[in-house]
């Protein structure tokens, strides 16, 4: 009874139940009652719109109840690919091809979670379009848990790039106001944004598919488990590896391929924000958990010393950068950069905690860059701008807010006690062991972290309470308080707390790491 | 093989000689009244013709009339696609040349008569055949290009096209009259075989290079594609729907026969043309693309890139080279169709609009069209998971099987500079603010063409892509 339970495609319900839900959107849009020139309006309008917020919550929070059903059938002990699904697809060796492990499932989770928190801040500062962007969220939704799940290179990045054509409609139909001149055009900046955002991320993965075509030209298969086996030559390895990382740098953002993330997340909504924060900066460094070591360890050897260096830049250079802003959202963006920066060194240290902290980092980060940018659609909403000097003495007004904010700003700090220091201090050790002068350098970045996100707290938060439209602010309402309280205790419990989440980790890392170092010995030989 | 036998494998070409002809004579009788009538016959002859294809008596590989012509799995894939997109331009017509005044009975006949000499190309094993086929279906272009006759866009691009396309004719009889005379044979096993035993081919290469100007040209390939963007914009839209779809395809088919089967043993000295001619395509449609406002323009350069894109799996010069060309064309066939039966749809106070500004905000006006092109401009620009990324993916990593990696390198950033336009159409649609709607009322046909082709596009093909890619496979197989 319990086997054939666990034998259901549950990975599969779990990717494809967002898609449901936007089907379902679709469909009541489709019959609804339309005027002579196909425009739904008024009531029915109104109705449809209503319709597909609730449908996206429930479907989003059910989707959350499934993979949570998964996460109860994965045994953690394990270090192997679990509740494989594998079913023949376009032939060849290239198959639709599902599964999770230790490094994946946690994102799984994570994607799950953000996403109705996403779709519960969406719920009144959406007011155009409204089941449009719902359509587009969830297909977003089934496009990243599919990252997370795909076993099978092909269909990896199929999902991987399937997700910029809902975030680029998200960022140029539901983006900010302004207008951006750019090489003589003058546009929409949330179209310079959107162009802007997919074509670096296409640029990047397509030297992706080309690396990918010559690996299944090599090896018969895109199975990414079999490829992970397979052992290419080092002088292969070198160039695959390069085309992988154009890609994961871009998507992570690495510097200096970041400059999209500043301008993409400036002009999307928040909740777009919020989705690229917490899930799509993830996929970089799942990309090069998944693939770079494993599949290429002699070239992840050689190249480390160049992702250290950028790791390192990206730390300090994008910290001075968030330093200068004087908006909200970019200054979160630069921060991003910064501590994906930990990421990329933590990955590359191939060591325990390195690994394990550089994953910890990217969970953590999900969870509290996530929320700073819903604090910052907080106030958005009520203001309709992001530049920091609009506001100040907020504490006054909204105590409830300043505590929430001061707490999450803490967490970007990687304060003892919230998730964010765990990642930060595990990266470090690795790196430590690899060469202390890259933690010595990595050490600069939280001593800047905490100058740039303590100037915006205080710019926003403290000082009289001076301006005229801000005497009528109001603090938090129920709605704002679950979403950011929710994403505070998953702060907090993993800061307290990160022994389980280590846990799930360790075991798959463990056979990746002692795969890794067994090919480097073996190709040192 | 007796004559009759023999004539049993040419049934479909038959089938639509003897029905245009049938046709014409009915049409002359019965005058311009009953064009909607020889429009319907015709697409049910060559519905009656894809029959003849699919059930054809001997499913095995012929060679017919002395080597001149066969019928295999590939030119079976070719004939198939042919007929079908033939049969949809017609239907697609109708109502834009009952708009107007253009019904008249001779435009579904030429058609028929295009269609017939792209299956004699499909099938052409034979420098002769081959000359046969391009003039029987080139003729027919000429004047259907033109057949607005009374617009000066429309003869002007009917003029630009004969004329060019004549020059390309003599450069490719040029050519076969080398091929002829360095091999002392016209028929493409003979040329092989000759190539395989001399020891120089200089004098087969030489004509092999005025050869592939000739089918460069008539695949609208870079640098003989000058004639093409004039060509889209001045012949009437579902003329130009036509021409990008079905002609390509079998020209294509023609290009990767000729190739494959007359002169593999100089593979190295045709491979870097044909690369040089692929890259060239690809750069010319993905750069030139960026600055045209007239959307049939832009469709003309994006399908010059297209071509270029093709070309690489010809480069490759491998059964699975050829598969993939066969995949990428029959996506692209499809794509095409349903991008021009959009195009045909953006129809304001009687008139067809062809400005890419006149789509903006279609999204707020107009969302089914406005989801259906989004689709296709995805599909065009090969992002997943649509089926023009399994095009391109199949392309590319046949290149990369056949150590070509630096062309698909190139294919993939010509496709990422593409992009952007297929993006600006798609951001003109959601992102801005919307112009006067279109008309509604659009005819079932265009809809149902569209709607399908979009389909097509993204959930059919991306779950049924197992079956293309064995059907193109077996089709390639056939020529080796």
């Amino acid at each position: 009874m319990t086997e054939s339970f666990a034998d259901q495609p549950w990975l599969s319900m779990t990717i494809f139940a967002p898609l449901v839900g936007a089907l379902w959107i679709m469909l009541s849009r489709l019959i609804a009652k339309k005027d002579d020139n196909g425009a739904i309006v008024g009531r029915d309008l109104e109705q449809i719109e209503n319709n597909a917020r609730w449908v996206a919550l429930a479907v989003s929070i059910g989707t959350f109840f499934v993979s949570l059903g998964v996460y109860a059938l994965f045994d953690p002990s394990q270090g192997g690919f679990q509740l494989v699904e594998e079913v023949a697809w376009i032939g060849g060796g290239v198959s639709y091809k599902l599964g999770v492990d230790g490094i994946s499932i946690l994102f799984v989770l994570l994607t799950t979670f953000i996403t109705p928190i996403c779709i519960l801040a969406s719920w009144d500062a959406i007011k155009t379009r409204v089941a449009d962007y719902m359509i587009a969220f969830l297909v977003m939704e089934t496009l990243m848990i599919g990252v997370f799940c795909a076993l099978d290179l092909f269909l990896f990045y199929i999902f991987f790039e399937g997700g910029l054509i809902p975030m680029f409609l998200l960022i140029g139909v539901w983006g900010s106001k302004g207008t951006k001149t750019f090489a003589g055009f003058t546009m929409p900046s949330r179209v310079y944004a959107a162009v802007k955002f997919f074509l670096y991320t296409l640029i990047g993965s397509l030297l992706l598919l080309i690396a990918m075509a010559w690996m299944y030209a090599e090896a018969g298969t895109t199975d990414i488990p079999t490829l992970q086996q397979y052992g290419f030559s080092a002088d292969a390895q070198k160039w695959l590896w390069l085309a992988f990382f154009a890609s994961f740098a871009v998507k992570m953002p690495m510097w200096p391929v970041h400059t999209w993330l500043p301008d993409a997340h400036v002009q999307a909504p928040t909740a777009g924000s919020v989705i690229l924060a917490a899930i799509l900066l993830k996929m970089g460094g799942y990309g090069f958990v998944r693939f770079s070591l494993p599949m290429f360890p002699l070239a992840s050897a050689d190249f480390a010393p160049l992702i250290y260096a950028l790791s390192i830049v990206a730390i300090i250079y994008t910290s001075l950068v968030a330093l200068a802003q004087e908006d909200m959202k970019k200054l979160i963006a630069y921060a991003s950069v910064a501590h994906m920066g930990f990421v990329t060194m933590g990955i590359f240290t191939a060591t325990e905690q390195g690994v394990e902290g550089a994953l910890f980092q990217m969970l953590s980060h999900g969870f509290i860059s996530g929320a700073l940018f819903l604090c910052v659609g907080v106030v958005y909403d009520r203001m309709h701008t992001r530049e920091i000097a609009a506001y100040g003495g907020l504490v006054h007004r909204m105590p409830l807010y300043a505590f929430l904010f001061l707490f999450f700003t803490l967490g970007n700090v990687g304060l003892p006690g919230t998730s964010g220091f765990v990642g930060e201090i595990l990266a470090m050790i690795g790196a430590f062991k690899v060469n202390s002068w890259i933690a010595f350098f990595a050490a600069f970045g939280v001593i800047l972290s905490a100058a740039y996100s303590l100037r915006l707290f205080r710019q926003v938060m403290y000082g009289e309470l001076t301006k005229e439209a801000l005497t009528a602010i109001p603090d938090v309402d129920r709605r704002e308080l679950f979403s950011l309280g929710a994403l505070m205790v998953f702060a907090l419990y993993l800061g307290f707390n990160p022994g389980p989440a280590l846990a799930v980790f360790s075991p798959s890392v463990d056979i990746l790491l002692n795969n890794y170092h067994a090919a480097l010995a073996a190709g040192a030989r | 093989m007796g004559l009759a036998e023999t004539l049993t494998y040419a049934w479909p070409e038959l089938a639509l000689a003897v029905g245009a002809m049938a046709l014409l004579i009915a049409g002359v009788f019965l005058g311009n009244g009953a064009s909607k009538h020889i429009s319907l016959a015709s697409v049910v002859l060559l519905l009656i013709a894809v029959g003849l294809v699919l059930f054809a008596p001997g499913t095995a590989n012929v060679s017919l009339f002395d080597g001149a012509f066969r019928v295999d799995g590939f030119s079976t894939f070719a004939k198939v696609i042919i007929y079908l997109a033939a049969a949809i331009a017609i239907l697609m017509s109708d109502r834009y040349l009952a708009g107007e005044e253009l019904g008249r009975c001779e435009y579904p006949v030429l058609i028929v008569l295009a269609a017939l000499g792209m299956s004699l190309m499909a099938s052409a094993t034979d420098l002769i055949s081959l000359y046969m086929g391009i003039e029987t279906q080139s003729l027919a272009l000429y004047i259907l290009a033109s057949f607005n006759r009374d617009s000066r866009r429309s003869t002007e691009a009917g003029l630009k096209y004969f004329v060019l396309g004549a020059l390309s004719s003599g450069m490719l009889l040029y050519g076969a009259s080398l091929i002829y005379g360095f091999t002392g044979t016209t028929s493409f096993a003979g040329i092989a075989e000759v190539a395989a035993q001399a020891e120089n081919n200089t004098g087969l290469v030489i004509g092999l290079v005025f050869l592939i100007s000739g089918l460069a040209f008539k695949v609208s390939a870079a640098p003989f594609h000058m004639w093409t963007p004039d060509v889209y914009e001045g012949a009437p839209t579902p003329v130009t729907a036509f021409f990008a779809a079905a002609p390509k395809f079998a020209a294509m088919a023609l290009f990767v026969r000729t190739l494959t089967t007359s002169v593999p043993g100089v593979i190295d000295d045709w491979r870097p043309i044909v690369a040089m001619i692929a890259v060239a395509s690809m750069a010319v449609g993905a750069f030139s693309a960026i600055a045209q406002n007239n959307i049939k323009r832009l469709m003309a350069y994006s399908s010059i890139g297209h071509m270029g894109y093709a070309l690489i799996g010809l480069a490759a010069g491998t059964s699975q080279g050829v598969s993939s060309v066969l995949i990428y064309m029959a996506i692209y066939v499809a794509m095409t169709i349903g991008a021009f039966a959009c195009i045909l749809m953006m129809r304001r106070r009687g008139g067809l609009t062809e400005n890419i500004a006149d789509l903006a905000g279609l999204t707020k006006t107009n969302m089914p069209l406005a989801v259906i092109l989004t689709i296709l401009l995805f599909s065009l620009a090969g992002v997943p998971p649509t089926a023009g990324f399994f095009g391109k993916w199949y392309v590319f990593f046949a290149a990369v099987d056949a150590d070509l990696v630096w062309l698909a390198i190139i294919g993939v950033l010509a496709s990422a500079v593409s992009a952007f336009y297929y993006l600006r159409i798609v951001w003109f649609m959601w992102f801005d603010d919307p112009a006067p709607a279109f008309e509604r009322d659009t005819g079932p046909v265009l809809t149902v063409t569209a709607w399908g082709s979009a389909a097509l596009m993204f959930p059919v093909l991306t779950v049924f892509m197992g079956l293309l890619t064995r059907l193109a496979g077996d089709a390639a197989a056939s020529l080796f």
